[in-house]
Order: structure tokens, then C-alpha cells, then sequence
């Protein structure tokens, strides 16, 4: 295992670099549409909510590997060519998104009735409402289930190597395919996963979650 | 710009319906797996031996925090490398039924701590032994109370299945990769294929969140 280890590290490393680079560009698209769509469909317009439902219902009823599949090598065929790195993290960041659209419009819901007349009653308009009255309470309230998607995410990143983006999974495959060290090498893609899901991605949300409630004065 | 050709469609329909069923076996198999072995794993996180509570709530997070895909692989390859030689189906159901065990682990433990403690209280005071608690006074209560959970669950197996393309299993994104490579064309395979899983994970979904709230009604939640 170590010699397996001291002659495949860089690739492994390259490969674990290209993992957090796609959650990172999946995390901030993911993060975005979800507060576009959690917001549209609480929108009193029908038309705007009818999009979002569509939207949150088409992504969260197929699976993420037909979507990004779709987006790879279908798109094209629309003349929207985009490069495996760039479909990867939109097919990944787009299915998040519609799963962080129900937390979303669940965190805003959860505002108890009083804060939003509140809001209302010192002529706070509607956009000051949400920013600074409702949204800032709805994140404190919805961030423990957002922990768990970052989790769903990071996984999610794991399907890009099937349209060849270069991240763990697809520079494991590609060690398997030449060395047949699967115990060694599959093993080692497992602990790396584990590892950045558990001691890095956990405690970060941990420490959000935290740092919300503080400036909430509710710690 | 846009090529969509029905006449394909229609022939490469029945080759579609024929892999959605094995898609629908491949997520049945796996989830009737997952529902046996997530009690087991439930139960063993309530034993009174602490090593066993604390391993199997360390194998717990360790599965639910990396990539399906990745246990696939790590099942279908490994195994040769010690003389076990396993199919694609046999290491697709293996991995699947391990994976969701785990989501639905949790599922069974909210369910069993949602028992109140006078029932376990009562089941005691009747002399009933451990087993006989469990098995009829607390997990026919807990069951209810988690059937929206596991119902989800379902779906979500049912989503995951086409993972199971990349080791050879002929269920519909395989069947949709073949066709689209024996002709060329893949716009109406794949559109097709999220077309199917459409019509099969919403109705399901819609179904779950049904008898969920039955069950809440007969329980007087």
C-alpha cells in the first residue's frame, strides 16, 4: 500500500484538486439557483412559480447522470458546445440547486408571521424585507440540512469522470485500468472522499452554522 | 438546428421499455437489500456493546459520505483481485443494497426513537425480552412512523440505478448509450431516458407523499 501510495500520489493529488475545484464552481452555481428558484417559487406571480416547480421538479425527478449526459452530449447538438470541465460543473451545480430550492423556500417559510409584518410595519420595502429581515433567519434555520447537500454534492462531483473530467474518480479509474491495484487504489479514493466530506467539509458547515447564530445573537 | 425525428423514437421505443424494466428490477433488488440490512444496521447502532455501536456508526457515515459510483467500482474490481468473482448485477445489487442500507439505517433509527418510552416501559413491565420487544411492540410502531422516508428512499434508488451503466448493467442509460453509439445519434435516447424517469420517479413521488399522509391521518399525527 505505501509504495502504491509514494508512486501514484501526484495523480491522486491532481485528481483530488480537480474534485474540489468542480464542488467549489458546482457549490456557488448550486448556491445561486437555489436562492432564484426557492425565492420564485414563493413568487405570488403564476407564471414565475409555475417556471421554478418545472424547473425544481424536472431536475429532482431524473437522475443526475442522464442530466449531465443531456448537457454534455446533447447540448451540443443545439450548437451549445461547452468543454467536459465546464458541463460538469453546471450538470452537477443545476441538480443541487433544485435540491437547495426546497430548502430554501422550507428556511423562508420557517420565518415566524410576526418578523415579516414587523418588516412591513417600519415600511422596510419588499426587497429590504427579504434581505435583511427574512433571509438572514431562513439561512440560521435551513443551514443543517444544507450541510448534508454540500455532502450530496461532493459526491455528485464523483459522476464527472464519466464524461472525462480529470478529478479523483477518473484518475483512479484510469490507475485501476493500468496497474489492476484495485483494493490499493479504489481504497485510497474512498479514504480521500471520506476524508474531505468528513474533516473538511463538515467542520466548515459546523463552523458556519455557528457563526450564523452568533451574529443572530442566538448562540 | 433542431434534428428531433420521431420515426427513431418509435423504433428505438421498445428497446427502451424493455431496459426500463430492468432498471425497475435493478431498483427493486437493491432496495429490498437496503430495507433488510438498514434494520440490521439500526438495530446493531442500539446494542449494548459499545464497540459494535461505535463501528457500525463509523461504517454508517463512512458509506454516506463517498460517491456510489466509487463503491461500485471498488465492489466489482476488488472482488477478483481476492477470487471472487461477481457479477455486474450481483455487484450492482451489493453495492446499491449497502449504500441506501445506511440512508435508510438512519431512517429506521428516527422512526424507532419517535416510540414513546412508556411503550417500552410497558413492553417491560409485561416481561417481554428484548427481542420480543422489538418485534412487537416497537418496530411495528416504528415502521409508520418512517414510511415516508424509506418511500423517498425508493425514488432515490431508483435515480441512482443508471450508475450502474459504467459496469455493464443493461438497465436504460446503457441500453440509451448503446443505441446512441449504434446510430449516431443521441438526442432522442437521452431525452427519452430522462422523459421515462420522469414519468416513473414523479408518480412515485407523488404516491409516497400520499400514503404518507394516510399514515399521519391514521395515526392521528
Amino acid at each position: 500500500m505505501l509504495d502504491f501510495l509514494v508512486l501514484y500520489w501526484p495523480r491522486l493529488l491532481s485528481g483530488t484538486g480537480i474534485t474540489i475545484a468542480q464542488f467549489l464552481a458546482a457549490a456557488v452555481l448550486g448556491v445561486a439557483i437555489s436562492l432564484v428558484f426557492g425565492l420564485a417559487k414563493l413568487s405570488s406571480t403564476l407564471i414565475v412559480r409555475g417556471i421554478a416547480t418545472t424547473y425544481i421538479e424536472v431536475f429532482r425527478g431524473t437522475s443526475l447522470v442522464v442530466q449531465l449526459y443531456w448537457i454534455f452530449f446533447v447540448l451540443p447538438l443545439f450548437g451549445l458546445t461547452i468543454d467536459n470541465f465546464t458541463a460538469g460543473y453546471i450538470a452537477v451545480g443545476m441538480n443541487i440547486g433544485a435540491y437547495g430550492a426546497e430548502l430554501v423556500r422550507g428556511g423562508i417559510l420557517s420565518v415566524p408571521k410576526g418578523q415579516w409584518e414587523a418588516a412591513v410595519a417600519v415600511n422596510m420595502s419588499g426587497f429590504q424585507r427579504m434581505r435583511r429581515i427574512i433571509l438572514p433567519q431562513a439561512l440560521v434555520n435551513m443551514l443543517p440540512p444544507w450541510g448534508n447537500l454540500m455532502i450530496e454534492l461532493l459526491k455528485g462531483t464523483a459522476l464527472v469522470s464519466l464524461i472525462s473530467v480529470g478529478d479523483l474518480m477518473f484518475q483512479a479509474r484510469q490507475i485501476n485500468a493500468s496497474t489492476f491495484l484495485s483494493a490499493q487504489v479504489f481504497g485510497a479514493a474512498l479514504i480521500i472522499y471520506y476524508i474531505l466530506a468528513r474533516f473538511m467539509l463538515t467542520p466548515c458547515m459546523r463552523w458556519l452554522e455557528r457563526v450564523m447564530a452568533r451574529k443572530l445573537g442566538r448562540a | 438546428m433542431f434534428d428531433w425525428r420521431w420515426e427513431f423514437v418509435w423504433q428505438i421505443l421498445p428497446r427502451l421499455i424493455e431496459a426500463t424494466g430492468n432498471t425497475l428490477i435493478a431498483a427493486g433488488a437493491g432496495y429490498c437489500i437496503a430495507l433488510v440490512l438498514g434494520l440490521v444496521l439500526a438495530l446493531a447502532q442500539r446494542t449494548r456493546h459499545r464497540w459494535v455501536n461505535m463501528a457500525v456508526n463509523e461504517f454508517v457515515e463512512f458509506v454516506r459520505s463517498t460517491p456510489l459510483i466509487l463503491q461500485i467500482f471498488f465492489i466489482f474490481y476488488v472482488g477478483p483481485q481476492f477470487g471472487i468473482l461477481l457479477s455486474p448485477w450481483a455487484s450492482g445489487m451489493i453495492a446499491i443494497g449497502v449504500h441506501y442500507a445506511c440512508y435508510l439505517s438512519e431512517v429506521y433509527r428516527g422512526g424507532i426513537d419517535s416510540v414513546p418510552k412508556g411503550q417500552w416501559e410497558a413492553a417491560t413491565a409485561l416481561n417481554m425480552t428484548t427481542m420480543q420487544k422489538y418485534r412487537r411492540v416497537v418496530i411495528p410502531q416504528a415502521i409508520p412512523a418512517s414510511l415516508a422516508g424509506l418511500g423517498n428512499y425508493l425514488v432515490g434508488i431508483f435515480k441512482d440505478t443508471p450508475m450502474l451503466s459504467v459496469i455493464g448493467v443493461a438497465e436504460l442509460l446503457h441500453t440509451a448509450n448503446a443505441i446512441g453509439s449504434e446510430n449516431y445519434r443521441f438526442l432522442e435516447p437521452y431525452t427519452m431516458v430522462g422523459i421515462i424517469f420522469l414519468a416513473i420517479s414523479l408518480p412515485a413521488a407523488g404516491l409516497v407523499r400520499m400514503v404518507e399522509g394516510y399514515v399521519r391521518r391514521r395515526m392521528g399525527l
